[in-house]
């Protein structure tokens, strides 16, 4: 009896210190991982424009879409805006803006001065509608294939590497 | 007599909750989601924007008629169980809920067995 | 200059620990119970050493020395003396620094106030906490040393965080430290008084001084701690269960507990084990805060810089810990011959022990929990404080319950004799809670009972001053407090009004019986800061009464920091609570205000309870 107990105390120290010792080289923040592989199965925004709603059965033709939150307050957005203007030129990915907590006259302007990237272009006004797509602060972009799943996070702006990771993903089509 | 007069009032003490109000509660529900883009805050104690945003889902989602279980259920289906401050019962955080209990039952079998040992030596 | 100072005081302690030791072992093979004189001579050269090491820093930063990686890292010329002074404990070298100080300084003051307890004893704790203190010596010296150096050096410092630069959190880590790391002292000595089988009622007269005094920091330091975040963090709350206050707050479990069962191993001669499982668990849960907080694994408010290479070496100094005190518990545990009878004050000690180790296994586990799951099930979760209050608050009532009626029972047997009286007691509660629904509002079961039963300790308590028998004063300041923390605590929970909106400048607007304008605001340079201070005026419709309340909004320079600062008016009754941010993208202001009912009480309860531990610590100074 004595010697379980005693077993089981030092069998139960070793587990703590070996968990401890694991989650050194963890990274404690929070990303949205979970998220992938999830489907993205009702979407539907107003279009910038205010006439229309773009829902599943727009993007449904598309291999790919990358799902981009932007605003024209936003100065990382400007950071990625070059790499978004490169994937814009790829032929099985479709870009879908979604502008974020903006004023339709500044997003305009935005995109007149640096130029248009995206293929569908919706908004959010009040930042509810990010919610349903996860996202916690923008820019992020999510990129989904032709059943909506999704495939990868990118929380922040996109840099060179996410760029060329977004070329291989498409391209192995 | 005196244990009648108690009685009383612990019926009155309880009678007084019943008459306190069922109905969803919004700041109980901020107080359980994390402010993702904080350092350890509630969206109730945050006004990022982050924050805010999530009030007014959440404010959206009680206008529905969702209840609080649904709620959590839909944002931890979008940002997963990191944003719920109070952990789901479920077969991960089995261990969390039930072993403090579970001490807390084996400590009084320990104070019990203590106490008995006495019993049967004298 | 002053680098080289420092390290050679730091060797030098190096040195001096190592001849303490020797000297120890050399001491141990005489035969008489003389200790060397030597022995207390070169403890008192360490302390002293220590010491001047210290101060060292503290001239660095008086100074502003930037060719000390430190001092650039945590200080700025253009910082008030006080901040400066403040800055050295004020992060994670200088901390550590601090930690060797009381570890070194309670070691002598053990060594010379324990002089009528057996040499072997004595000299094993020395030894014991020699090592401790060239355990952190060696992390200092090669993980975290405040007197690394710079080259080239910096004109300029880059400050210290505004939110650290404030009179409580200067000295909320001084008073934790002495709580926590004081814990150490004992955990040596009961080391030392399992290896030199010292383990009767004498062995507890010699720490419970320690235990004591360590005890009443700790408390004091958590509510230093707690002041601070209310008043700083700008959320209105006082307690948010953040992985930082659980890693303070489990050390305090473990002594509390230990200060009870202490009274059993002193008076009854029983509980020896347990009573040291308990001074070696306070120490461990100490260093173990101590890795969580350092290594950065948890995320917390308050995150102290992080650099997994001090995680580690914390990680094996803490297995080291445990392995060693784990064998030595192992090897030289023996079952108890002294038994405990169903009704004593024995068996309530042990109720009490029972709860406390329920709090902290509670605690200690939301606390690590995320971990496991991150690292077992690559799942990431968040514990906190619905989690908490859910499963510790139902088990409070039963606590204080047992807490009124254990101080009532006799040692060895007991007979309840008082049951008229605690009937009486617990009609006067109920009677009580009662009163305050029928006058304000009614609140959950949970509320209704946790109020009844802490007006059923405070009542309790408060006849046993009128006992014709001797008083235990320091019992009952402390347990009359206690309940008059969990009452306050109860109704402030319960009472507090919360009002959110947005509000421009000239606004007006009315939120029930409130009415709020924001009449002005006005644009200040401080020496380190610009503020936007907003005048709010408040006004309660119901009772009339009105009052302007000046929330701040500050830029700092170094390094370049918004912060909130809360205005905050305190009463007897309420604290009226406001903070005012900016909204991004707009012209308005986002309004927090909040009426806390009975804010100060909590703090006076809290000073109360550790009061409670000073009056024990002094009639125990008398005894001895």
């Amino acid at each position: 009896m004595q010697k379980t107990i005693k077993l089981t105390i030092s069998v139960f120290i070793f587990f703590i210190l070996l968990v401890f010792y694991l989650s050194l080289n963890k990274v404690s923040n929070y990303d949205t991982e979970n998220l992938v592989g999830n489907k993205l199965n009702q979407i539907k925004l107003e279009s910038l424009e205010g006439i229309n709603y773009i829902t599943n059965k727009n993007l449904k033709k598309n291999s790919y879409t990358l799902i981009n939150f932007w605003a024209s307050w936003c100065a990382p957005c400007r950071v990625e805006h070059p790499f978004l203007m490169e994937l814009s030129e790829i032929k099985n990915l479709k870009i879908l803006g979604v502008n974020f907590k903006d004023k339709k006259d500044n997003a305009l302007n935005f995109l007149d001065s640096l130029g248009n990237p995206y293929h569908y272009l919706a908004k959010d006004i009040k930042g509810k509608q990010s919610v349903n797509f996860g996202i916690y602060g923008i820019p992020e972009s999510i990129l989904i294939d032709k059943d909506f799943i999704v495939i990868k996070k990118f929380v922040g702006p996109l840099n060179f590497e996410d760029l060329n990771e977004i070329k291989k993903i498409v391209s192995s089509l | 007599m005196r244990t009648k007069i108690i009685f009383t009032f612990l019926l009155i003490n309880f009678y007084s909750y019943v008459a306190s109000n069922e109905t969803i509660n919004e700041n109980k529900i901020y107080k359980n989601l994390r402010c993702l883009v904080c350092q350890g805050q509630s969206i109730s104690d945050s006004n990022s924007d982050f924050a805010v945003t999530l009030k007014l889902v959440v404010n959206d989602l009680i206008e529905k008629g969702k209840s609080e279980e649904e709620i959590y259920n839909f944002l931890s289906d979008k940002y997963g169980d990191w944003i719920l401050y109070k952990p789901k019962f479920n077969l991960e955080n089995l261990a969390l809920w039930f072993l403090p209990y579970f001490v807390l039952f084996l400590g009084g079998l320990i104070i019990l067995y203590i106490i008995r040992k006495k019993v049967k030596k004298t | 200059m002053l680098s080289n100072i420092g390290n050679i005081l730091l060797l030098s302690n190096v040195l001096i620990g190592a001849l303490i030791i020797y000297y120890s072992f050399n001491c141990l093979k005489t035969s008489n119970n003389l200790v060397f004189k030597n022995i207390y001579q070169l403890s008192l050269i360490q302390s002293t050493l220590i010491l001047s090491c210290f101060f060292t820093l503290v001239a660095a930063f008086l100074v502003s020395d930037f060719s000390l990686i430190n001092v650039y890292q945590n200080s700025h010329s253009l910082k008030p003396v006080f901040y400066k002074i403040s800055g050295t404990w004020g992060n994670h070298e200088g901390s550590l620094l601090l930690w060797v100080i009381i570890l070194t300084v309670f070691s002598f003051l053990f060594l010379v106030l324990n002089k009528n307890h057996p040499k072997n004893y004595r000299l094993h704790t020395l030894i014991i906490q020699n090592l401790l203190i060239l355990g952190f010596l060696f992390f200092i010296l090669f993980n975290s040393n405040p007197f690394s150096i710079i080259n080239p050096v910096p004109k300029e410092g880059l400050g210290l965080n505004p939110i650290l630069q404030d009179p409580a959190l200067a000295i909320h880590p001084p008073l934790l430290y002495v709580g926590f790391v004081g814990s150490s002292i004992y955990f040596s000595a009961a080391m030392a008084s399992m290896v030199s089988n010292y383990n009767d009622r004498s062995f507890a007269k010699s720490i419970k001084g320690w235990v004591l005094i360590s005890w009443v920091f700790q408390t004091l330091g958590i509510m230093v701690g707690s002041i601070w975040a209310y008043y700083e963090l700008g959320w209105g709350g006082f307690w948010f269960w953040d992985p930082v206050e659980n890693a303070s707050l489990l050390p305090w479990f473990a002594m509390t507990a230990l200060l009870h069962s202490l009274l059993v191993l002193e008076k009854r001669n029983a509980l020896y084990f347990w009573t040291i499982i308990l001074c070696l668990l306070t120490f461990t849960l100490s260093v173990t805060g101590t890795f969580l907080v350092r290594s950065g694994i948890l995320n917390s408010v308050h995150t102290f810089a992080n650099d997994p290479s001090r995680g580690i070496y914390i990680l094996v100094f803490l297995s080291i810990m445990i392995i060693t005190s784990v064998y030595f518990l192992f090897t030289r545990y023996k079952p108890e011959t002294n038994h405990i009878s169903g009704n004593s004050k024995e068996t309530f000690v042990l109720i009490n022990n029972w709860f406390m180790m329920f709090y902290l296994i509670t605690v200690l586990l939301g606390t690590l929990y995320p971990i496991f799951t991150d690292v077992l099930f690559k799942s990431k979760i968040s514990v906190g404080p619905p989690f908490y209050n859910s499963v510790i608050a139902p088990v409070v009532v039963f606590f204080l319950v047992f807490m009124a009626i254990g101080p009532q029972t006799k040692w060895i047997k007991n007979k309840f004799t008082n049951l008229k009286q605690l009937s009486i007691i617990l009609g006067g509660a109920l009677l009580t809670n009662f009163t305050i629904i029928f006058l304000f509002k009614s609140y959950s079961v949970i509320s209704n009972l946790i109020i009844i039963s802490s007006l059923f300790l405070i009542f309790s308590s408060f006849m046993d001053l009128f006992k014709k028998t001797k008083l235990n004063f320091a019992r009952i300041i402390s347990h009359l407090s206690f309940g008059f923390l969990i009452f306050f605590i109860g109704l402030n929970h319960n009472f507090t009004i919360e009002k959110d909106f947005n509000l421009k400048l000239g606004e007006e607007k009315v939120i029930d019986n409130y009415k709020f304008v924001l009449n002005d605001l006005e644009l200040i340079n401080q020496i380190n800061y610009k503020a936007i201070i907003g005048k709010l005026r408040v006004k309660n419709m119901n009772t009339n009464e009105e009052r302007t309340l000046k929330p701040e909004i500050r830029i700092y320079d170094n390094p370049q920091t918004l912060t909130y600062e809360a205005s905050i008016k305190t009463n007897f009754f309420k604290d009226h609570y406001l903070t005012m941010s900016n909204i991004d993208r707009s012209e308005y202001y986002n309004v927090k205000f909040q009426e806390k009912p009975l804010m100060i009480w909590i703090w006076i309860s809290v000073v109360m309870l550790s009061l409670g531990g000073f009056v024990s610590l002094f009639k125990n100074a008398k005894n001895n």
